[in-house]
């Protein structure tokens, strides 16, 4: 038992340190740091200075333009980059796709979309959920049926996509649509790649309950799509499907996200008061704030001892199922407590307070409005990516037998 | 033993509900919110002819009631429909301060408050006070007949369109002293008073103070000097109980929403509460909101008891609201999935309104410090 990381990986986090010092501007850093939002410029301005290194695509294989890291030297970049309030990678195009069309993807596609994907002439974003299929994702309805007109054979799609984060910036979406209605359920499902500025395709906002603009629907309407868009074998999506959520559930722990926002809470902490007295000493807070950074570090581990099963290559299969459930309640309870140490002070808020450029008036400590924000928003941390109550299931099945 | 409330305050209930249930709706609601004025003067005027702002001040005071549980009654029903109107800030927190330590001619005002003529705001906390009742910063230093004040106060309720203002300011003794703390009626055009209003997270709107050499006459003062801290208790005690009903009231309406989903929610082809895992958390929500409303009970029971017993059973509730009303909302949310967190969903409002509570008037770390402490006192006879 050795919990050091090897000289090697010591080095390389250096590397990583010594990179974000120099190239991370402190215009984006410190929107970040202040729980500001940022600008669709501002997440290509990130990934262009982190593809110009040649770090962009981090679960890539080298041939295709990825670095070539081991798990452990991902989740030190991962983690590096947190601490440092690096914007985050803007995950569709380049963990999600991206592994599938190197994968599953014929020649053709992987010589055109890999390069567009980490020069960011697309921007992606995902339509596999649709109101009537959330945990059940088997249950897409969305069609696509062949058809044959003038300009040749095509996908005509219709149908409704939905929680399309950041759909409202993307001009490509990767979709599972039902391409076979008399097979069960997954049998009939396929991956198709869908220009969002094809005629039938309409994006509408979704406002989230802190008043935010994150998510969207997504409506199909006739929509003609290629047929060289298909991605794999028709019907044969669902192989793709499951392996982009293997994709979706790495750094799934967010620990370098915990470790940031605990260090953020711990100096709110120190400069709230009661009683004249930081809250930081403040019996009550301090248990609560204890609590959490015990589990905290008890994460840490876990998490290392998930990558470090699978070091030598691959992704964590159902394990990764813990790393979410607990991962996600670790940080939402760091977000419950920098709200509540902002006393009175979490209750005064409007969506602009959160704008780079907002210039009005402050009400309260640095961070007040963000605090409550940012704990609302975050409660869909629980939620997405396969609830935690889907996750619970996985384990009672997959690691208990049950 | 009985549990049943007088037929008066359930004629009052049941009128207060349907006037939510008809004409104040969650979409209604958010539309006012989102108003300059945070707030609808036409239903704040409906609430005073419904006599709902009356059941919140005692009789000599030109209302008709002003006991715990017309104060618990009345906020339920102000809760199921997350109402905006300043009910808590003027007929609770300033009206108790006047009717408990004005002279005659101060209670005048609190007719108009009861008929919906004036809103009066509490303005007592401050930046950096962090829910501790004694501490007040705000000075108040003798000026000829007169007092000058200077200060800020923080996050006051319906402070940018309050008429009049009840301030506490410190007229002797250390920042965080009981005793020294003395109480001013202060109007809104008094030079040096400046206002800064602020939408909130969970709708309504709140306000600033700073108070910059602001003179104020003598008939200012409130009871007497430096005796505000025994009156301040009593109006937070309140309006302790008016956020705790408020918070019961929103349970009860998220909890519907969220077995209603449940029952027509499919997944996997079946209704999502045929899970037994979801069943038993709605469980658990059902056996916290029953504890919660209890615990109003407690409270409203004792509110015109002695002041130990009263304290203790404000702490005991606040403390209880504060924990059950951020776990209603957080699981609320999460049995609803992603569309829990959509502003679209009447739910939704109903849960941020649950976890802002917890920021008004002590939290549930204070309150349960509170009780312990006030547990160590010696219970009178």
């Amino acid at each position: 038992m050795d919990l050091n990381f090897t000289p090697q990986e010591e080095q390389f986090g250096t590397e990583v340190r010594a990179f974000l010092a120099e190239k991370l501007p402190e215009r984006l850093s410190g929107k970040v740091a202040s729980g500001k939002h940022l600008s669709k410029q501002d997440m290509q301005a990130w990934h262009a200075i982190l593809n110009e290194r040649g770090w962009l695509a981090n679960h890539w294989p080298q041939e295709y333009g990825g670095p070539g890291w081991s798990a452990i030297e991902k989740f030190i970049f991962e983690n590096e980059c947190a601490l440092a309030n690096a914007p985050r990678v803007v995950p569709f195009g380049v963990n999600m796709l991206g592994p599938v069309l190197i994968k599953y993807g014929n020649e053709a596609q992987q010589r055109y979309w890999l390069p567009r994907i980490l020069d960011g002439s697309d921007w992606w974003c995902q339509g596999y959920s649709e109101p009537g299929a959330g945990s059940d994702l088997a249950a897409v309805q969305t069609s696509a049926v062949r058809g044959i007109d003038a300009d040749g054979e095509h996908y005509i799609v219709n149908g409704q996509k939905t929680w399309t984060t950041l759909g409202q910036y993307a001009n490509m979406i990767f979709c599972l649509v039902r391409t076979n209605r008399e097979a069960k359920k997954q049998a009939g499902i396929s991956f198709l790649l869908i220009d969002m500025n094809s005629p039938g395709v309409d994006v509408r906002p979704i406002i989230t309950l802190d008043g935010e603009h994150e998510v969207n629907e997504v409506f199909f309407t006739d929509v003609r799509v290629p047929l060289e868009n298909l991605v794999g074998e028709e019907n044969h999506g669902w192989t793709c499907a499951k392996y982009l959520l293997t994709y979706e559930r790495t750094n799934i722990a967010g620990v370098g996200f915990s470790v940031a926002a605990l260090a953020r809470l711990k100096q709110v902490a120190a400069t709230q008061t009661r009683n004249g007295k930081p809250l930081l000493e403040d019996p009550a807070f301090a248990l609560r704030l204890a609590r959490v950074e015990i589990d905290l570090e008890n994460m840490k581990t876990t998490n290392l001892r998930v990558i470090a099963a699978v070091a030598g290559g691959g992704v964590p299969g159902a394990e990764s199922s813990m790393l979410k459930i607990r991962g996600t309640e670790i940080r939402q309870e760091i977000l419950s407590l920098t709200r509540r140490a902002m006393g009175v002070y979490a209750r005064p808020f409007s969506q602009d307070m959160l704008d780079g450029d907002y210039t009005g008036p402050q009400f309260g400590p640095d961070f007040a409005a963000a605090a409550t924000a940012h704990y609302f928003n975050n409660r869909k941390l629980s939620i997405f990516g396969g609830s935690n109550e889907i996750q619970k299931n996985i384990i009672s099945k997959m690691i208990l037998g049950l | 033993m009985n549990f049943e409330h007088t037929e008066e305050r359930r004629m009052l209930a049941d009128s207060l509900n349907r006037f939510i249930a008809e004409r104040y709706d969650v979409e209604t609601r958010n539309r006012i919110a989102a108003t300059e004025q945070g707030f609808s003067t036409e239903m704040w005027q409906q609430f005073s002819e419904l006599g709902v702002i009356g059941a919140l001040v005692r009789e000599e005071d030109g209302g008709y009631g002003g006991a715990g549980f017309d104060i618990a009654v009345v906020f339920e029903a102000l809760g199921r429909g997350l109402v905006l109107e300043p009910l808590l800030g003027s007929a609770v927190l300033a009206a108790e301060c006047i009717s408990s330590t004005g002279n005659v001619a101060q209670k005048e005002v609190l007719e108009q408050i009861v008929s919906a003529a004036t809103i009066i705001a509490f303005a007592h906390d401050e930046p950096g006070a962090h829910y501790e009742l004694a501490r007040v910063g705000t000075t108040a230093r003798r000026d000829g007949d007169g007092f000058v004040l200077d200060g800020n106060k923080a996050v006051v309720l319906a402070g940018d369109q309050a008429g009049l203002f009840v301030v506490s300011a410190r007229t002797a003794g250390n920042v965080d002293a009981e005793a020294g703390i003395s109480l001013f009626l202060v109007p809104r055009d008094a030079p040096g008073l400046h206002v800064l209003g602020t939408p909130t997270m969970d709708g309504g709107r709140v306000a600033e103070l700073t108070l910059a050499g602001v003179r104020v006459g003598a008939d200012a003062l409130l009871g007497d000097e430096g005796q505000g801290y025994a009156t301040l208790e009593r109006a937070v005690g309140r309006g302790i109980l008016a956020l705790c009903a408020e918070a019961l009231g929103a349970m009860e309406a998220a909890k519907a929403a969220t077995l209603d989903y449940l029952r027509t929610r499919k997944q996997f082809g079946v209704p999502i509460g045929s899970f037994q895992a979801l069943q038993h958390r709605m469980a658990d929500l059902l056996l916290e909101i029953e504890q919660a409303r209890s615990a109003v009970i407690n409270a409203a029971a004792v509110l015109d008891g002695d002041r130990l017993t009263r304290e203790r059973a404000l702490s005991a509730a606040k403390a209880s609201i504060g924990r059950i009303g951020a776990l209603v909302a957080e699981e609320c949310i999460q049995l609803h999935g992603g569309i829990g967190m959509t502003w679209e969903l009447p739910m939704a409002h109903f849960a941020k309104r649950l976890v802002m509570i917890d920021h008004q008037l002590g939290d549930e770390d204070h309150h349960l410090a509170r009780y312990i402490a006030l547990g160590r006192q010696p219970v009178p006879a």
